[in-house]
């Protein structure tokens, strides 16, 4: 828990200001209005009294098509000026349970029993919202509850002018008295999440804003109407640690301001220490867990919680996560064994000490297998990447950190050739490659390979794992069918899956599953360098612990040169040695974790270094 | 940004019909026959023929003849028909204009059908409605317009029925639309020919908007069902269909053919099939440069249509 949100700025007027003006003179068509009522209705005692505003009872959700439930006994309640966090992997639920909140039920998807019951505060009737019809539902969406999704790029209607969407949601509802009184709420909800309120700026389009700003507009939406309650399907996903601190602060500043009763929908722990007062865990449609954010972050009860928490990344590379979060490992292993005492609290292990990069270092060859120097690339007038330098040493893994747009990506598949419009050289063992992947010898090209972001494009869904491992086999062609099923079927092994695995296709395998498959093709040519873009930003976090082990342990046995490309500076120390940080298409930092992180030299490192939730 | 992007397209458009003006000019010379034996018939003599060529340039070289053919497109002089002495322009000017009408008017029904078809079928997908829709409009499809025109016209002019006339009896110095009970038969044609395109490209770019996230977020903002449909998600599937209407549209300029030739509807169809037997080469090269006229245009308010729907392209790279 943050000390500083007791100490967040309190502003009496925007509250006051609530149960005055011409909202208040709105009682005439209770049925119809759903602006708020003033102070002194029966619901506004209910909220002073800190009674709850939404009420989630034994609810259950089934899937039409085969009846069984998805969503199993759950059952929650909200507080005004309290953001409940509801946390879990994906496939969980948690978005099914936040979306029933107002009445929304997927395709697919039917209520199957329990009650969803809201207590709206522009009348003293409570609202069933699973058995509402669809008139009432409307009058009740985007206004006593709403919505802020995950991902506004793909929310906001691309079409629509942003202040045109905000003032839409104003006019559906009847908000005020006047058609000046809703441009005037337009112009004060955008000041509000901090956006400028002008013209110009309600004229713009979605996609003339930042992620960061797009995400505004869906909050200011959400607040526009003043609602009871507000349901955040974890809107900070896509965006970087930055604006993702401005927007937990936003939030959490109108939830407060206004007295609206949230639900947080998440999956990053971290972000729930920072912002939620209590904490729902959910795991395969159930809650298994629900405290106190102190209680359930601190004293977890439930194993899969402490398996979660277990999971999750930090800075300070306490946990080591991975070691013992295997899926599927037992419940009672997940404790975590405290560091070893001493300031250098998680140096034991590191993966520099591994035996084959000892081995290496020991026998004194140069360990530097690829270094890359001067490396710039530009598209006309703009600069991608410039001046890069950068070596990877055998058996050590640097960690490229950026943020989306710093070109992290370019630069990696610069590196293995994919990319060939780049200057300056990329050397491997003290020779120039070719720009082109297509121009290097066989040897080089099987030395360098390249793990994609997405497990759930880059394995062919046709194929099966033997078949589409074989294929960089084929393509060195120097071994036979047999030789080569041999060893698809040991890279198979190396990855943990194991050789069953030979004939089942991609459709069949988990997120987590598709990865290790993704790896073992990397494997089957028996690199030197591994490149990693990103590889478990697509993966709930348990399932990145235990690739983060995987690649560990990989890099032990083998000593091979990893070039580890993610956006998330909380994995340094968990899977790198070397911290390379690039902003803007330049390196500003590079060097060992333990120097980059405790004593970052410049401004951008420090301001990515603060704005890390904590756990 | 618009203006540069229209110019810019009509410059390509401008390009394309050079292109298909020296295709059609020197496709047409290849064609079999001497225009001047052909207008002379049992009378030509050495020196009448020589005396014909000279008087229509024939006898100059082809280039000279094609600068000669283009500049008069520009002064709207088509040439003078072979086979009847008449110039060409004057010719076709009235079954232009009965060939527009047929098309405009199919234009006009099949359009807006179309795309309600389509959206409704969206908004009941999965429902009986739709599957009818779906199912009725692939056959429809997949029959060739001479099939369907045949059909018509044995259920509704001889066969089964005989409420509507089956050609078209055009007195001189009567319009087309003077006669609408004529103009049933081969607008109907017309139109079940096309709208299935048009309702299926509208019905599948209409449920993908619907499962997009602004629609289902635009419901959690209570937004009246109505108003989701046409304000948030028309725009973003009328784009596509924009251009599927182009396309179709454009085959209605060259599908008129076997429609008019069917009702024996007086059109610029009409005018190519003659043309062509009669070896009229004057006649076939005005024809098709108005067809690809017509196609051109159509596209190029197709694209415009496009560039209207998408903000980013109507804001160009003011962000």
């Amino acid at each position: 828990m943050t000390p500083t949100r007791q100490q967040r700025p309190h502003v009496p007027g925007a509250r006051g200001g609530r149960g005055s003006g011409p909202r208040g003179a709105s009682r005439a068509q209770p049925d119809v209005q759903v602006t708020a009522l003033s102070s002194g209705s029966a619901w506004h005692e209910r909220r002073e009294s800190g009674a709850n505003v939404l009420e989630i009872d034994s609810l259950e959700i089934e899937a039409v098509a085969s009846g069984s439930a998805v969503i199993d006994d759950v059952s929650l309640a909200l507080r005004p000026a309290e953001i409940l966090a509801l946390v879990g992997e994906s496939g969980s639920g948690k978005t099914t349970v936040g979306l029933s909140v107002l009445g929304h039920f997927r395709p697919g998807l039917r209520h199957g029993g329990g009650t969803v019951t809201l207590y709206p505060s522009h009348t003293d009737r409570p609202a069933e919202m699973t058995a509402l019809d669809d008139a009432a539902l409307r009058r009740l969406r985007g206004a006593r509850v709403t919505y802020i999704p995950q991902d506004p790029a793909l929310s906001l209607n691309p079409g629509i002018r942003v202040g045109e969407q905000i003032r839409e949601v104003l006019d559906i509802h009847n908000f005020g008295a006047s058609a000046e009184e809703r441009t005037e709420r337009v112009r004060s909800v955008l000041a509000e999440v901090g956006l400028p309120g002008d013209d110009a700026y309600q004229a713009r389009y979605p996609h003339q804003l930042s992620g960061g700003q797009q995400q505004r507009i869906g909050i200011a939406m959400a607040f526009a109407m003043y609602p009871d309650v507000l349901v955040l399907d974890e809107p900070t996903t896509g965006l970087d640690v930055t604006t993702q601190a401005q927007v937990l602060d936003t939030v959490r500043d109108m939830t407060v301001r206004h007295q609206v009763a949230s639900l947080y929908i998440t999956h990053d722990l971290a972000v729930v220490s920072e912002i939620a007062d209590r904490v729902a865990v959910m795991l395969r449609g159930r809650i298994v867990e629900e405290n106190t954010t102190e209680e359930v972050l601190g004293s977890p009860q439930h194993a899969y919680t402490r398996k979660l928490l277990a999971a999750v990344p930090d800075l300070a590379g306490r946990n080591r996560i991975g070691e013992t979060a295997e899926p599927g490992a037992p419940a009672g292993s997940v404790h975590e064994p405290e560091a070893p005492a001493g300031s250098s609290a998680g140096f034991a292990g590191r993966p520099e000490a591994g035996s084959a990069a000892a081995a290496v270092r020991a026998a004194g060859a140069s360990a530097v297998v690829l270094e890359v120097s001067e490396l710039g690339l530009a598209y006309g007038e703009n600069t991608v990447l410039d001046g890069i330098d950068l070596e990877l040493e055998a058996g050590e893994c640097t960690l490229l950190l950026g943020e989306s747009g710093s070109g992290k990506t370019t630069l990696s598949r610069s590196i293995a050739g994919i990319l060939d419009s780049y200057t300056g050289r990329v050397c491997y063992r003290g020779e120039e490659l070719a720009k082109n992947t297509r121009q290097r010898t066989l040897d080089q090209r099987k030395q360098i390979q390249y793990i994609f972001q997405s497990p759930f494009s880059s394995l062919n869904p046709r194929r099966t794992l033997g078949q589409s491992l074989a294929v960089p086999l084929e393509m060195s062609g120097e071994l036979n069918a047999a030789g080569r099923r041999d060893r698809v079927k040991d890279a198979l092994d190396a990855v943990r899956l194991g050789r069953q695995f030979y004939s089942r296709r991609p459709g069949d395998l988990s997120g987590g599953e598709r990865q290790r498959a993704a790896i073992a093709r990397a494997l089957v040519n028996m690199p030197s360098v591994l490149i990693c873009d990103e590889i478990t930003s697509a993966l709930d976090v348990s399932v990145q612990a235990s690739i983060l082990a995987l690649l560990r342990t990989l890099q032990e046995e083998r000593g091979l040169a990893m070039l580890f490309v993610t956006h998330n500076i909380a994995l340094a120390r968990h899977i790198a040695s070397r911290v390379a940080v690039l902003n803007k298409g330049v390196l500003v930092e590079a060097g060992p974790v333990d120097e980059v992180l405790d004593t970052p030299q410049h401004a951008y490192t420090r301001e990515l270094l603060t704005n890390v939730p904590k756990l | 940004m618009i203006a540069r992007l229209v110019v810019r397209r009509l410059l390509i458009s401008i390009v394309i019909l050079f292109a298909v003006s020296l295709i059609v000019f020197f496709a047409t010379l290849l064609l079999p026959g001497d225009p001047a034996r052909a207008i002379l018939g049992q009378q030509a003599t050495p020196e009448r023929i020589a005396a014909i060529n000279a008087q229509m340039n024939l006898d100059a070289p082809p280039w000279t003849r094609y600068f000669l053919w283009l500049g008069g497109l520009f002064t709207g002089d088509l040439g003078t028909s072979v086979a009847t002495g008449q110039p060409v322009s004057e010719l076709l000017g009235e079954r232009v204009g009965a060939s527009v009408f047929l098309m405009v008017a199919a234009a006009l029904i099949s359009v807006p059908a179309g795309i309600l078809l389509g959206i409704y079928s969206a908004l009941r997908r999965g429902k009986a409605v739709d599957s009818a829709i779906t199912g009725i409009s692939l056959v429809l499809a997949a029959l060739p317009e001479f099939v369907v025109g045949i059909a018509l016209v044995a259920f509704f002019s001889t066969t089964v029925f005989t409420i509507l006339p089956a050609v078209t009896m055009q007195p001189p110095g009567t319009q087309v639309w003077d006669f609408p009970l004529q103009l049933v038969l081969p607008v109907a044609v017309l139109v079940l020919v096309v709208t299935p395109y048009i309702a299926r490209m509208m019905r599948a770019t209409m449920i993908e908007v619907l499962d997009s996230g602004y629609v289902e977020m635009a419901r959690l903002k209570g937004v009246p069902e109505r108003r989701v449909v046409l304000r948030h998600a028309l725009p973003h599937a009328i784009g596509p269909v924009a251009q599927v209407i182009a396309i179709q549209l454009a085959w209605m300029a060259g599908g008129v053919v076997v429609v008019e030739f069917l009702f024996r509807y007086p059109g610029l169809g009409q005018a190519l099939i003659d043309a062509v037997s009669y070896r009229d080469v004057q006649v076939v090269q005005a024809v098709t440069m108005i067809i690809a006229v017509i196609y051109v245009i159509v596209n190029l308010l197709a694209d415009i249509v496009g560039i209207l729907a998408n903000p980013k392209l109507r804001t160009g790279g003011e962000s």
